[in-house]
């Protein structure tokens, strides 16, 4: 089962390439391939009874290194196997406005390529990037587990090296070489965990159990920064993070809101599936300094989001400012397995959600800039004006997006940061305090760009959304909503989960 | 046990050798009788050599034979598999039919792939000096094969080095059995610890210098970008892969005899041999000579596994690294090849619009030389990575990972024109092309039956 939806998307897209279909053949057959797979992802849902891993598969794969290709999922992965699904789906819809030929972002010399080509090898790529995050968040061996961490940054290179703006190639190349140094260290980390294994195994599940670097306290030490340095790149957190701003400018919009709605949730689901439950001991002695790393993340996220006049940049900023929440709530959560396991396992729950809500968010809110910028042309602020007058819905659905990511109550973000807050206030209560603030800033930042791009003297017409944009971004708003007053469906699932983290970092 | 079986049972363990030197020599023979237009039929030999080779050497068993001189095992076989199946790539993309001298560029060929083979199995000084000059002399020959300037200029660096460094090796092999009192591995073994250390060391150092030429590792790689670029891009291929086969399993076998501190100098060859090889390759802007230095850079992962050698898991996954790295660069050298006009970088833009398989099979290529899973590079690298921490040379690995992803950077300056587009573009070559429609597909293949193959070449049980 876990097999077919992992690798329903790449087939469907080796059957595009291969059979050379149409361009209405490649949009219709994308979307239906994502929304399958969304159904799939929805009946693994309900079929799940936790805790513990379900719909294991376990095969033999490399025995001579123990290494299988074993999967499955529990409370922590699959939320991020449905918002990929989601929020893939929404790109599928999103990207139904694209003509054959792109939307006009391509490089300006040089003919343009024969329609039907350009958007299958972008639907292709996609089906791809969905076959690999989706492996990612299932697979429970570590080899698999970089095979798909590493492709996905290949895939993501072509996307934005293949349909991005001017600098693409630039912003491509430096995201490729920082996400590859990340995904190398990871790799020497897990080299590390495995031969620290007796016997020795890249089997996250046996792995787990053993806790192999218990006790040994620089290796287990040098082995968490292998891994902690590799993960927090992915994420990002400050000061790892300056692949992030030009890689997200240059991408094409469906890009950006994979790359931050799912990708960066790859480094922060390693913190909770692999530093954490491998490498407690070490995780709880360094805990301080993911806090320390969180809140800075949290802050300097927010203040430079402040300062950009770039909308899509800004946006940007926040993610690093999101994601510092996330990285805040598992170093809290190391602080405090052992005194206050109810904090602990409330910080987890909150990262997880977090992850959730800021998928949904962020993905639709660069799905919003890519209309901005197909709009106007540019994502500058100053270039907007009144936009809301002409175009009710886009400004509609933007303050809606807006409102949830600074964290309004009624929206999942609000639920995500109060857990994560509460449950990190008993550990550090001067970070959690800091990072308050970051949520005042992150107010400031998102209604004065509101302000600037939809309120005031209009300047130059905007045209509102259409159909097929305002169908890709409004379930993601929906659901961010539905997250937000009922929020239970979703913690009923990652509780549990938590509780097992927690007992495992105990150790 | 009579001496005439012992003898039969040592023919039929080299039956893939003999096959490989008959097919050369009826080649040669059946060339200067064919008609130009039917010298295809050469080639044909050979192919078919080559898959008996294969068979045999599945079918075959191992062991010592001819009191010891040469090894049949795990090694040799796989040697013997990776070049019988890079034989017929190389013959696949070289463009070869209807040249007035098509049997030589076969019979050449075949005698440099039998040199590599036999450079494996070598477990004696004298056959690897043999065996070193097997794989070399064919190889000037091929080198200048087009009679034309560059081509005669790379011939005789390439000849020249390989000279320098052979009669260092001869010297060596000297030193060594005078030392030892024997030629043969396993006297050597049992007799060098009571030899005088300062004569084992400079013949050990000198005939480690003939087998780094070979592999193309610092400091006897010289000749790599200068032969590459100045030679048929298949001919480019050749030599940067089939010997280097045969020379890397020699070092590995070399090395393991001798009763000295060598992994530390091994694995400082090792990281300079990646490190220069990288930095060498940075701002390359003809492809073949970037393609050479990526093939230096290679090599120092190799020999990385060779420095490890006391982990469990070194042979092993030297040996998967190389399958992996041939199928790898020689589908990397087929693009070059299905493309003669295109030698810089900027030459590849418009590949994407106009040949978008080849573009893929380039990029899988090349990303899979970098190592990005699940392609076999990958699977090497994380065995031979593996290995090396195992044998307590953390350093070395994280040396090797920082070349890895300096590496990604200029493989990476080939494939950004690649996806550019342009408006016309040369027609590349159909069989060169398919070439590497094979080859693409066969370099993730191996990372794929990483399993089976790491248990097929890794000890018994």
């Amino acid at each position: 089962m876990l097999s077919i939806v992992v690798f329903l998307p790449v087939a469907v897209a080796v059957a595009l390439l291969v059979a050379k279909a149409g361009d209405a053949v490649v949009r219709w057959a994308w979307v239906g391939a994502s929304a399958v797979e969304l159904v799939l992802v929805v009946v693994l849902w309900l079929g799940y009874d936790g805790p513990g891993y379900g719909y294991e598969v376990n095969r033999r794969w490399i025995p001579t290194v123990s290494s299988g290709y074993h999967l499955g999922v529990d409370g922590l992965s699959l939320p991020l196997v449905a918002v990929t699904a989601v929020l893939f789906l929404a790109c599928a819809i999103y990207a139904l406005r694209r003509t054959g030929s792109g939307t006009g972002r391509e490089a300006p010399s040089g003919p343009r390529q024969p329609d039907n080509d350009r958007i299958r090898s972008f639907a292709a790529l996609f089906l791809f990037l969905e076959t690999v995050c989706m492996g990612v968040f299932v697979s429970l061996d570590l080899v698999l587990f970089f095979v798909f961490f590493d492709l996905s940054i290949v895939g993501m290179y072509f996307v934005i090296a293949g349909w991005g703006h001017r600098n693409a190639a630039r912003a491509a190349l430096q995201f490729f070489l920082y996400t590859f140094l990340g995904s190398l260290a990871l790799l020497l980390g897990f080299i590390g965990l495995y031969l620290a294994a007796a016997p020795h195994t890249f089997d996250m599940v046996q792995l787990t159990a053993q806790n192999p670097l218990q006790g040994k306290g620089t290796v287990a030490t040098l082995v968490l920064v292998a891994i902690g340095v590799g993960l927090a790149i992915k994420t990002p957190t400050v000061p790892f993070h300056t692949w992030l701003p030009p890689a997200h400018t240059e991408a094409p919009a469906e890009g950006s809101a994979i790359l931050a709605g799912v990708l960066l949730k790859l480094g922060t689901y390693g913190f909770v599936r692999i530093a954490m439950p491998m490498l407690p001991d070490a995780w709880r002695d360094w805990a301080g300094v993911v806090v320390a790393v969180g809140v800075v993340s949290v802050l300097y996220g927010a203040l430079v989001a402040l300062a950009q006049r770039d909308f899509k940049r800004m946006v940007a900023y926040t993610s690093v400012n999101h994601m510092g929440y996330v990285v805040l709530a598992v170093g809290a959560a190391g602080l405090l397995s052992t005194s206050d396991p109810l904090a602990h396992d409330l910080a987890v729950a909150g990262a997880v959600t977090q992850m959730v809500s800021h998928g949904l968010i962020t993905g639709a809110l660069f799905l919003l800039a890519g209309v901005l910028y197909e709009r106007g042309g540019t994502y500058d602020l100053d270039a907007y004006g009144g936009i809301a007058a002409g175009a009710p819905r886009f400004a509609g659905l933007t303050a809606v997006a807006a409102f949830a990511s600074l964290g309004l109550p009624g929206f999942s973000g609000f639920v995500a940061e109060f857990q994560i807050l509460t449950g990190s206030l008993p550990g550090a209560p001067v970070a959690t305090a800091l990072a308050f603030l970051g949520i005042l800033v992150t107010a400031a930042l998102f209604l004065r760009a509101y302000q600037r791009l939809f309120l005031g003297e209009p300047a130059g017409g905007v045209g509102d959304l259409t159909v097929t944009e305002t169908l890709s971004i409004a379930p993601l708003m929906a659901l961010a909503v539905v997250l937000g007053l009922f929020p239970r469906f979703l913690l009923d699932l990652v509780e549990p989960a938590a509780r097992v983290l927690g007992t495992l970092v105990r150790r | 046990m009579n001496a005439g079986l012992d003898m039969a049972t040592d023919l039929g363990r080299l039956l893939p050798e003999i096959i490989l030197a008959c097919a050369s020599v009826v080649g040669l023979l059946l060339g200067s009788f064919l008609p130009r237009h039917r010298q295809w039929v050469v080639r044909v030999l050979a192919v078919v050599a080559c898959v008996a080779s294969l068979v045999w050497t599945v079918t075959g068993g191992t062991g010592m034979v001819f009191a010891d001189t040469y090894a049949v095992d795990t090694a040799t076989n796989t040697t013997r598999i990776v070049v019988c199946v890079s034989v017929p790539l190389v013959l696949a993309m070289a463009r070869i039919g209807g040249h007035a001298r098509e049997t030589e560029f076969v019979v050449l060929l075949l005698l440099a792939a039998l040199g590599a083979v036999v450079l494996a199995g070598a477990n004696d000084l004298l056959l690897l000096a043999a065996a070193y000059l097997l794989a070399s002399v064919p190889l000037y020959a091929l080198t200048g094969f087009a009679k034309d300037g560059p081509g005669t200029e790379a011939s005789l660096k390439f000849y020249l080095l390989g000279a320098l460094l052979g009669t260092t090796m001869l010297f060596g092999v000297m030193l060594l059995a005078g030392a030892g009192r024997g030629s043969d591995y396993p006297t050597l073994h049992h007799m060098l610890p009571g030899a005088p250390a300062a004569a084992v060391a400079v013949g050990a150092v000198a005939v480690l210098g003939g087998l780094v030429f070979k592999a193309g590792a610092v400091p006897g790689h010289f000749w790599v970008p200068d032969v590459t670029e100045g030679t048929h891009p298949a001919v480019g291929a050749t030599v940067t892969t089939i010997p280097k086969i045969g020379a890397v399993v020699a070092i590995h076998r070399f090395v393991t005899v001798l009763p000295l501190n060598w992994p530390l100098l091994i694995a400082v060859l090792a990281a300079a041999t990646m490190t220069l090889g990288n930095l060498a390759a940075f701002f390359q802007r003809d492809v073949r000579r970037l393609l050479a230095y990526s093939t230096i850079s290679q090599v120092g992962y190799l020999l990385m596994a060779v420095a490890a050698a006391r982990a469990s898991l070194a042979l092993p996954s030297l040996l998967l690294y190389l399958a992996a790295y041939a199928v790898t660069n020689l589908g990397a050298f087929a693009v070059v090849c299905a493309l003669p006009r295109a030698r810089t970088l900027d030459d590849y833009a418009g590949l994407r619009g106009h040949r978008p398989w080849l573009a893929v099979s380039l990029a899988v290529c090349l990303l899979g030389l970098v190592g990005t899973p699940p392609t076999g590079v990958f699977a090497g690298k994380l065995t031979i990575f593996t290995a090396t921490f195992d044998a307590g040379l953390g350093w070395l690995v994280v040396v090797a990972a920082v070349n890895t992803v300096a590496s990604l950077f200029y493989y990476l300056r080939w494939l950004v024109p690649a996806l550019r587009t342009r408006d016309e573009f040369p027609r590349p070559d159909r069989a060169a092309s398919l070439t590497a429609y094979l080859a693409a597909p066969a370099s993730v293949l191996v990372g794929l039956l990483a399993g089976p193959i790491l248990a097929l070449t890794g000890p018994a049980g």
